[in-house]
């Protein structure tokens, strides 16, 4: 541990350090209007109107929130095998623009992470990465779902969430064997929950989209018959378990009778579950393709309503790049998979938050900005979302005649979260989940490692594919309009992210 | 406007025009001011002609017939326009047909399948699309086994698409053909404005893996028909939510005697049909349209299929050769629906090229 020091006029020697200036912070602990001075990879100081030690960078925190770094548990960096569609290198940049200070790595890469030199492989990639890098490893042997991988000497790196991701482990009779052994490793398994003999040869959510499109579908049941199976068999084993991805109202259902069973899991959702219907695939645009797939507008509620009552835990964003030749084919021959990190935090933005700034307790003593209420009078605010902002969408086959669920626009359920809420789902609940422990503070303080988002939630922007940082370029929020910037993003001390714009 | 300028290229016995079309013909400019049948810039879905976009093609497909009984069944209407197929999926009836109404329409056509082209060689449907496009094709006629994929292909060219069947999604000129088949056989024996008004259409067989069955429900539905499906419930798709039908039932027995018209569907083996049901043998037992089904039928009742036919499976021999299963007709009258598509889709304004300045040049050429 570093010195803590309580002088805001820190003498030069303990380096340059950078002071994040003029912003709100949002933390497990509440929020307040404070500087963060940063010195040696740790926060030094959290106090309003710190002044600035000499040599230190100064970032511009003015009208942002200032909150831990968010973790993403769900990134697919490709690599090894994929480097077409992303590296760890151009992953972790979109990572960082996003304002995640950490990502697990997904194990399905080629060779897939299923032993520990192939994990050491990913693992020193990350080292070099612009955010802290863990890896999932795989329960099966090349994710087969056939024979245990040798979880221990993957856990004993200190990997602790394996998973089989792609794919869920189908034999009962082996997933049982699975959480048994992970239990005594103390490590989660996560399952992409999807039964294959219900949902082969599915390409889309079956039901009135699939039905009038002739693209065979798979029935939500799919997912909930495997969710229901992983439920019942984590209660029979006492093991870890957290569910991937969920998109259907009955998995929700589910995982809230288990929580209240007392079973132990967790759960996350992706973004786009949270605000685009199966009705996006009217388009045919393989864009809108993804596993599980889009479903429609009762399930988005449903998993709405599961973020809102704590039900789900974690927002992850299944960011699954592909290479533009990959779907540029008809539906049913691309791969499924969205990009998710440069736009999570603002597509949750502009579908749930709330628009307020303030109402929690103060901590700093300074008065708590309602930045809300200021800006609600300049326009800016979501109410001037307009049903047409779809139209600027650029790309989208047939000449565009199907549109955008309209981010933002009330669903009847009316859900809606407040920062802390979001920024819960987003970052501190998550890094439990991955146990980032002490790498990964939940609260803002001194001594804490500067893992840290700062983002304007009120700045809108325009998704434009090629500006992306990722390798590729399947967003489905292309050319939408979405609410909240990421400004400054700094992981152990270091400002990855500068003004937007990544720094190296 | 469009049918008075089949007759003018015709030269001399000017097609009969339907009543209803002598009032558009008078002024070019009084029918594109009042926004006469919209004009898709391709056929994706049949859908996307609207109801009086289907009229405009019936009438224009009678236009055609006349044509095509003259000694030289061809007029100069498309002459320098080039119509590539590109078929992913072997289809012998529809290819030719499009080729037959392409050549008759005096257009070129290109023609590109699986087995002859560079797919082997790894090509990707876009850059062959591409490539067609390159080549001099004005319009692209796709037939593929994903659903959407001509969808893509309009989105990737510059040129109108024709979609010749998708998946398992739609067959529009399949759908146009039948309700020219039907008009045909039935005269104008509807009840009220509508073509179709007061007709009992059911629709048997394998619905949910048939783009057949999603083109022609929706085309007799927006024709004024009442359409009922029939099926075991694993040949319906789970949802039927947003499809215009008057019904559904699991025997055909009950529907006979009801029904004006029975398309019967292909039981499509080579779609995996025979998992949805335990054997041919006992999906023909209760959906195979047999001499004493056929006796339960009213009299003046008429039978669709799409073809092929699989004889004693849909349809018992002495069912599929009774003069009310009009197949025969079906295929006959596939070339001058197809005609009248293609003419629609490229003679329009806003599809490329002025063609009625084209056809005035071909007119002066030809000395007509």
């Amino acid at each position: 541990m570093p010195e803590l020091s309580t002088d805001p006029k820190a003498p030069c020697s303990a380096g340059p350090g950078v002071v994040i200036k003029g912003g709100t912070i949002v933390d497990a602990a509440g929020q307040r209007a404070c500087d963060i001075v940063i010195s040696r990879g740790r926060i030094e100081h959290v106090q309003p109107g710190c002044e600035v030690p000499c040599g230190a960078k100064v970032l511009d925190a003015s009208g942002c929130i200032v909150a831990p770094g968010l973790v993403d548990l769900h990134s697919h960096l490709r690599e090894p095998g994929g480097e077409l569609a992303e590296t760890v290198e151009s992953g972790s940049r979109a990572a960082a623009l996003g304002g995640y200070s950490a990502v697990v790595a997904m194990p399905n890469t080629d060779p897939p992470i299923d032993n520990a030199s192939a994990a050491h492989h990913v693992l020193d990639l990350g080292a070099h990465a612009l955010v802290e890098v863990m890896v999932a490893g795989a329960i099966t042997v090349d994710r087969a779902g056939e024979r245990l991988a040798p979880m221990a000497e993957m856990a004993s790196m200190g990997i602790s969430l394996f998973t089989d991701d792609g794919t869920g482990v189908q034999d009962g009779g082996l997933m049982r064997r699975a959480m048994e052994y992970a239990r005594g490793l103390g490590v989660t398994l996560a399952q992409h929950c999807e039964d294959r003999s219900l949902a082969s040869g599915g390409h889309m959510h079956e039901g009135r989209w699939s039905s009038i499109l002739g693209i065979p579908g798979i029935p939500a049941e799919a997912e909930e018959l495997m969710v229901a199976r992983d439920l019942m068999l984590a209660r029979l084993t006492g093991a870890r378990l957290h569910l991937l991805h969920l998109s259907t109202a009955g998995s929700v259902e589910l995982v809230r009778k288990a929580k209240s069973a007392g079973i132990k899991v967790t759960a996350e959702v992706t973004p786009h579950h949270l605000c685009l219907s199966d009705e996006e695939v009217a388009s045919y645009d393989p864009l809108f393709k993804v596993s599980p797939p889009l479903r429609p507008v009762e399930h988005i509620i449903a998993l709405q309503a599961g973020l809102e009552d704590g039900t789900v835990d974690a927002v992850a964003t299944d960011h699954a790049p592909h290479a533009t030749q990959a779907k540029e084919a008809p539906f049913d021959q691309a791969p499924s998979g969205m990009l998710g990190l440069e736009t999570a935090l603002a597509v949750v933005l502009t579908e749930l938050w709330d628009g307020r700034v303030g109402s929690s307790p103060q901590i700093c003593g300074e008065k708590t900005t309602d930045i809300g209420a200021t800006r609600q009078t300049t326009g800016t605010a979501r109410s001037s979302h307009s049903p047409g902002m779809a139209g600027s969408r650029s790309i989208g086959p047939a000449g565009g005649r199907h549109r955008l669920v309209d981010l933002g626009a009330c669903l009847p359920s009316g859900i809606r979260l407040n920062l802390m809420q979001i920024l819960t789902l987003l970052s501190w609940q998550p890094a439990s989940i991955a146990r980032l422990g002490s790498a990964h503070p939940s609260v803002l303080r001194p001594g804490a490692v500067a893992s840290i988002c700062v983002f304007d939630p009120f700045t809108r922007w325009v998704v434009d594919p090629d500006r992306l940082a990722s390798k590729s370029k399947n967003t489905p929020f292309a050319g939408v309009e979405l609410q909240g910037q990421v400004r400054h993003t700094l992981v152990g001390g270091e400002p990855v992210v500068i003004e937007g714009e990544a720094q190296r | 406007m469009r049918v008075s300028l089949v007759a003018q290229d015709c030269g001399s016995d000017p097609p009969k025009s339907e009543p209803v079309r002598a009032g558009d013909s008078q002024s070019s400019s009084k029918v594109s001011s009042k926004g006469s049948p919209r004009v898709p810039r391709s056929l994706l879905e049949v859908g996307d002609l609207g109801r009086e976009g289907i009229e405009e093609v019936l009438d224009l497909a009678d236009s055609f017939a006349e044509v095509s009984r003259r000694p030289i069944p061809k007029v100069p209407a498309l002459r320098g326009r080039t119509v590539a197929t590109l078929f992913y999926e072997d289809s012998t009836r529809t290819r030719l047909s499009f080729e037959a109404a392409a050549k008759r329409l005096s257009a070129d056509t290109m023609s590109f399948s699986l087995g002859t082209s560079s797919v082997n060689k790894g090509e990707s449907l876009l850059d062959t699309a591409r490539t067609l496009e390159s080549l001099g094709a004005d319009v692209l006629v796709v037939r593929h086994p994903s659903a959407g994929a001509p969808s893509r292909v309009a989105s990737w060219v510059g040129v109108p698409v024709i979609n010749a069947g998708d998946g398992w999604h739609e067959h529009p000129t399949q759908a146009l053909l039948d309700c020219y088949t039907l008009t045909k056989a039935l005269g104008r024996r509807s009840v009220g404005k509508d073509r179709f008004g007061g007709l009992s259409v059911a629709v048997v067989g394998d619905v949910l893996h048939s783009r057949v069955a999603r083109s022609v429900v929706k085309a007799f539905a927006m024709l004024g028909a009442a359409v009922s499906l029939v099926a075991p419930p694993t040949m319906l798709p789970s949802s039927l939510e947003g499809w215009p039908l008057a019904g559904f039932s699991y025997d055909l027995d009950p529907v006979l005697a009801g029904a004006d018209v029975l398309y019967m569907l292909r039981v499509q083996a080579e779609r995996g049909a025979g998992s949805f049901v335990p054997s041919v043998r006992e999906y023909v037992s209760r959906y195979g349209l047999n001499m004493d089904r056929f006796r339960k039928m009213k009299p003046d009742a008429v039978i669709l299929h799409p073809g092929p036919v699989n004889r004693g499976v849909e349809l018992a021999p002495e069912v599929a050769d009774q003069p009310s299963a009009l197949i025969a007709s079906q295929v006959a009258n596939g070339i001058v629906v197809r005609m009248a598509v293609l003419y629609l889709l490229l003679g329009s304004a806003g599809n490329q090229r002025d063609l009625e300045q084209d056809s005035s040049k071909v007119m002066d050429e030809t000395g007509a």
